[in-house]
């Protein structure tokens, strides 16, 4: 009991020496915390590029779907055997309709439904206004159940639409934004390549991720119109809902099976078509987004750890020259515990005043970023302050601990003698 | 009011026993042989003089009394207990509770107050902030620095200083109060203020030990301990003659 609280008293002591320290020394106390301030800053700003590269990446899965498998010609890993690959015949998009008769004439299907999508990519014009290489998208009025579709203003099209391919589509924010500043663009007729359709709704603003494809710069046709328009391609793919993305082996399995029956392909015949999903596209980036985020905060570690050493240079220096302080200390009952308390507590002080000014500095910066560019990916979180607080404090403890302990050791005689 | 030499040692328990004690330390290549073999007790409410020239044990003397150090052999043993094997955290206890050290440079905390300076040795034994504040300020009343209680040193004078210290020696009921040249950084006049208030210290009671070279301080003491090359030389009661008042 009596240990725990002369712990206490001699803690709050601790604090109150090391806030006396440092008002005694103020513009030593600033230049090395400025080291820790400019490390705390690199290595947030670092982890709010990660984070937000982390989100950019999120969203882009959410794009794609966690529940939906791709039925295409390619697969979404690398390949080593292009020539393979090459020859093996398109995805029709046809294959949906069939997909789905074999879907609800099965009883223990892990399957829903199958959305064809016929791609292509156009030149689409309004007016004075044109963009060059805008993404096509062909497919059903079902679209919706296989992709987030959220629509700012207007509708999606109708199965009747759908079948029998009317001119009408969907545009995404950037296409509006380009092509119809400041009007609406609803109910306006937009050239696509040599095809002309009605903009009947505008999808709201999804953002991009770095270089990724984004939503925000495609344009949704009924298939039929794109099929009579722009043909088929070899990019054509067909996009399969499972029931349960926790059994996407199960679904692979069956819906492989599906088009095995459908290619007519022979027991002992490889598959000529490919199943994606979001796993697979996880499994290419995740080692780059864990290599980006490794080599950022290796580098940006170091300029935290330059400023650790200066705290620990000047932690030396405070022990150097209250020498003869510890000396008096101990004389009058301080226990080497009790010393090495006294200037872990003043590194530690030191560092956490640094970190919550390189911690405001990064809120500040990561908010100027996102109102300057607003794609730059970044993203502050609480998550973010907690880790920089941390940070701080082990930075101290760290860069505290050899000249803290050097302090503890000293003996009394020499210190109290020390001049 | 002449006093009878032995009414002057109503001698108290013991509370330093020093047996056959010897210290060396390495200089280099060469071996220092700072005490020779000492051997001394010292009872409580005794006012004792240890003095000697440099080069005498002084300083290592002092060091080992005020648990600072321990002997490289020899028994100490400090109100019984054996203090000549301790350790670093155990002494550091010792010297907590049972001596109140005053320094020739006073050695006050220069960022602290008076009364927070007063306070340390109470921080360490764990004295809860009330008790505290109230023992500190009744010390600081004790040496006469009641009003200068925020004050920093460097606000102070020399000798109101080592009356900060002497109340920081006194605060925490120590055994022996152990003065290394108290007056050393003193002119003539405060010095004899300090002398005067070691003097009604040792009159309420207390236990005074005092590490000098000047004669005029040593004869404040009742007991002169006298080093030379690391042995006792002599170790004399003053008599009522030699007595000087002040």
């Amino acid at each position: 009991m009596i240990a725990l609280r002369r712990f206490f008293y001699e803690f709050s002591e601790s604090f109150r020496i090391a806030y006396a320290q440092i008002m005694a020394n103020k513009m030593r106390s600033v230049l090395t915390a400025l080291g820790v301030i400019i490390g705390i800053l690199a290595v947030t700003l670092m982890g709010t590029a990660i984070n937000g590269i982390d989100r950019g990446f999120e969203n882009s899965l959410a794009m794609i779907g966690y529940d939906v498998l791709y039925v295409q010609k390619w697969p979404w890993a690398n390949v080593d055997d292009w020539w393979t690959y090459r020859n093996r015949p398109r995805i029709k998009t046809e294959y949906a309709e069939q997909i789905n008769k074999i879907i609800e004439s099965s009883r223990t299907t892990e399957l829903v439904v199958a959305v064809p999508q016929n791609v292509h990519i156009k030149t689409t014009k309004f007016g004075e206004n044109q963009i060059q290489g805008t993404f096509i998208m062909g497919t059903t009025d079902e679209y919706p159940l296989v992709a987030q579709v959220d629509l700012q203003e207007g509708r999606f099209f109708s199965s009747a639409e759908s079948l029998t391919g009317r001119p009408v589509c969907i545009i995404g924010y950037d296409i509006a934004d380009a092509l119809f500043p400041g009007i609406s663009p609803i109910g306006k007729t937009v050239q696509i390549g040599n095809a002309q359709a009605q903009v009947i709704g505008v999808l709201t603003k999804q953002g991009k991720f770095l270089g990724l494809f984004s939503f925000d710069s495609q344009i949704i046709v009924p298939i039929a119109f794109s099929k009579k328009y722009f043909g088929e391609t070899e990019n054509d793919r067909v996009v399969v809902r499972m029931k349960d993305k926790t059994r996407v082996l199960e679904a692979k399995e069956e819906l492989t099976g599906i088009m095995r029956r459908l290619r007519g392909l022979l027991p002992d015949q490889k598959d000529n078509f490919s199943i994606n999903e979001q796993q697979a596209f996880k499994n290419t980036i995740d080692p780059i987004k864990s290599g980006i985020a490794l080599a950022g905060l290796f580098i940006t570690g170091l300029s935290l750890f330059v400023g650790a050493i200066g705290i620990m240079n000047i932690t030396f220096v405070s022990v150097k020259e209250r020498t003869r302080e510890i000396g008096t200390r101990k004389a009058l009952g301080a226990r080497r515990r009790t010393i090495l308390m006294q200037f872990l507590i003043e590194a530690v002080s030191i560092c956490l005043v640094g970190g919550v000014i390189g911690l405001l500095l990064a809120y500040g910066l990561s908010v100027l970023i996102a109102f300057t560019a607003p794609d730059f990916p970044i993203s502050f979180s609480l998550d973010l302050v907690l880790v920089g607080m941390i940070t701080s404090v082990l930075t101290g403890i760290f860069s505290g601990f050899a000249p803290a302990y050097s302090a503890a050791k000293l003996d009394p005689v020499v210190a109290l003698r020390y001049e | 009011m002449k006093m009878e030499r032995q009414i002057l040692r109503p001698k108290g328990n013991l509370v330093i026993r020093i047996e056959g004690v010897t210290k060396e330390y390495k200089m280099g290549e060469e071996i220092v042989r700072a005490l020779r073999g000492v051997s001394l007790s010292i009872h409580r409410n005794e006012y004792v003089a240890i003095m000697g020239p440099s080069g005498s044990g002084k300083s290592t003397m002092m060091n080992l009394l005020g648990c600072l150090d321990t002997p490289t052999s020899g028994k100490y043993e400090f109100n019984g207990k054996d203090v000549a094997t301790m350790e670093d955290d155990e002494l550091a206890e010792i010297r907590n509770k049972e001596i109140g050290f005053v320094f020739q440079t006073f050695n006050l905390l220069p960022r602290s107050t008076a009364l927070q300076n007063v306070e340390l040795p109470l921080i360490y034994a764990g004295v809860p902030a009330d008790e505290r504040r109230e023992r500190a300020l009744a010390a600081l009343e004790s040496v006469g620095l009641g009003d200068r209680i925020n004050h920093k040193p460097n606000e102070l004078s020399g000798g109101q200083r080592q009356r900060v210290a002497i109340a920081r020696a006194l605060v925490n009921n120590p055994s022996i109060i152990l003065a290394d040249e108290p007056t050393g950084n003193l002119d003539t006049k405060t010095s004899a203020d300090i002398m005067d208030v070691f003097e009604s210290l040792y009159m309420q009671g207390n236990t005074i030990i005092v590490v000098t070279h000047e004669e005029d301080i040593a004869r404040h003491a009742r007991r002169i301990v006298r080093l030379r090359d690391g042995l006792i030389e002599s170790d004399k009661m003053m008599l009522e003659e030699d007595f000087v008042k002040v």
